[in-house]
């Protein structure tokens, strides 16, 4: 895997445009690689470009939920966004996860100070509305867990009755049959999953690497509108379940 | 128009590596044009379990059965189109293809492969 360190070695050196280069042929060719993901992150990271970086880390942690790196490097795009609740949580996973790291525990230290963060004694933030993640409008999206249970939101039938329950129940265990299909033909993680229909298309998503969330609009709504408003509830839905957390 | 011949109009779009004709119910290839590598029985087998899946869904919603649906991922996807006759007309993609071009072709070869 000579790509690895010939990317983290232009990475230092500064020539961020070439390792970016050699990093993405990497993932090209090893979409199911972690490592070569988290390489990707810190480039991106390192050319300011926090989105890109969120979603390379994010991705990581689909193929490897326990890698620390991510944890590690999503902890530092919030604290720069100036998230520090949030870099706080990712920080913590981050040391759980390697607790014989002393600099992670010193940089976890100092969070906790910039966050203001204090243990009170039987107090908990309350959750945020749920509904408020998802939609405006009601029964147009919903989001579960891996298992099928409702999470948030909601879905209508065509006569308008909550479908929900039913839906969640088809789409139980959606999450892994198409990561086995994804990964029979090395494509690396999949990213959405589009349904074309006939009153209605629909989106999926992976919010988190335990949630499916699924849009659904009318079919006179264009398809590249539906991408972004799904992408869009996306993550509001993975900031919801981080706060629940 | 043969199956084969519809495959072949598939195939020729550049960023496509194969493509199949399957019977979703029981996931067998009917006719595949696919690259060296890609396990044609198994990429059915798959793929018509996920399209079961997502018929399941619109009849949850008391919709029709759904036209296409296109799982896409990091280096490529797999758009599928579920023909009137009951077969599934798959295409397995690499990434930055014209997805849109594969829609057509593949709502096309689903529309004849009667």
């Amino acid at each position: 895997m000579v790509f690895l360190p010939l990317a983290e070695a232009l990475r230092r050196r500064g020539q961020l445009e070439a390792a970016l280069t050699v990093a993405e042929q990497g993932t090209a060719r090893f979409p199911d690689m972690a490592g070569a993901w988290d390489l990707v992150a810190r480039i991106r990271s390192d050319r300011g470009e926090g989105d890109l970086a969120f979603d390379a880390w994010t991705t990581v942690l689909r193929l490897d939920p326990e890698h620390p790196g991510a944890y590690k490097g999503l902890a530092f795009l919030s604290y720069r966004a100036g998230e520090h609740a949030r870099s706080l949580r990712y920080l913590q996973r981050a040391v759980e996860l390697t607790p014989e790291d002393g600099d992670l525990r010193g940089a976890l230290a100092r969070v906790r100070e910039a966050a203001g963060a204090r243990y009170e004694p039987g107090y908990s933030r309350p959750a945020p509305d749920p509904q408020r993640v998802l939609e405006a409008e009601p029964g147009l999206a919903l989001l579960l867990d891996r298992e099928g249970r409702p999470l948030a939101g909601g879905i209508l039938a065509a006569g308008g009755q909550d479908a929900s329950a039913r839906v969640a129940a088809v789409l139980a265990g959606i999450t892994r049959e198409a990561e086995r299909a994804v990964r029979l033909l090395g494509l690396g993680p999949w990213r959405r999953l589009a349904i074309e229909g006939g009153p209605a298309h629909f989106e999926l998503r992976t919010p988190t690497i335990d949630s499916v969330l699924l849009v659904a609009r009318p079919s006179d709504v264009p398809a590249g509108r539906l991408v972004l408003l799904a992408d869009r509830a996306a993550t509001a839905a993975r900031r919801w379940l981080e706060e629940l957390r | 128009m043969s199956l084969a011949t519809e495959l072949d109009a598939l195939t020729r779009i550049a960023g496509v590596r194969g493509a199949l004709i399957v019977s979703p119910d029981d996931g067998l290839v009917i006719e595949e044009s696919l690259m060296e590598g890609i396990d044609g029985r198994a990429v059915a087998a798959l793929v018509a379990s996920l399209a079961g899946r997502m018929r399941g869904l619109t009849l949850a919603l008391d919709h029709p059965p759904p036209v296409l649906l296109h799982l896409e991922a990091a280096a490529g996807g797999i758009l599928a189109a579920f023909a009137p006759s009951g077969l599934l007309v798959i295409a397995v993609t690499t990434a930055g293809v014209n997805a849109g071009q594969v829609r057509l072709e593949l709502l096309d070869a689903a529309e004849r492969a009667a």
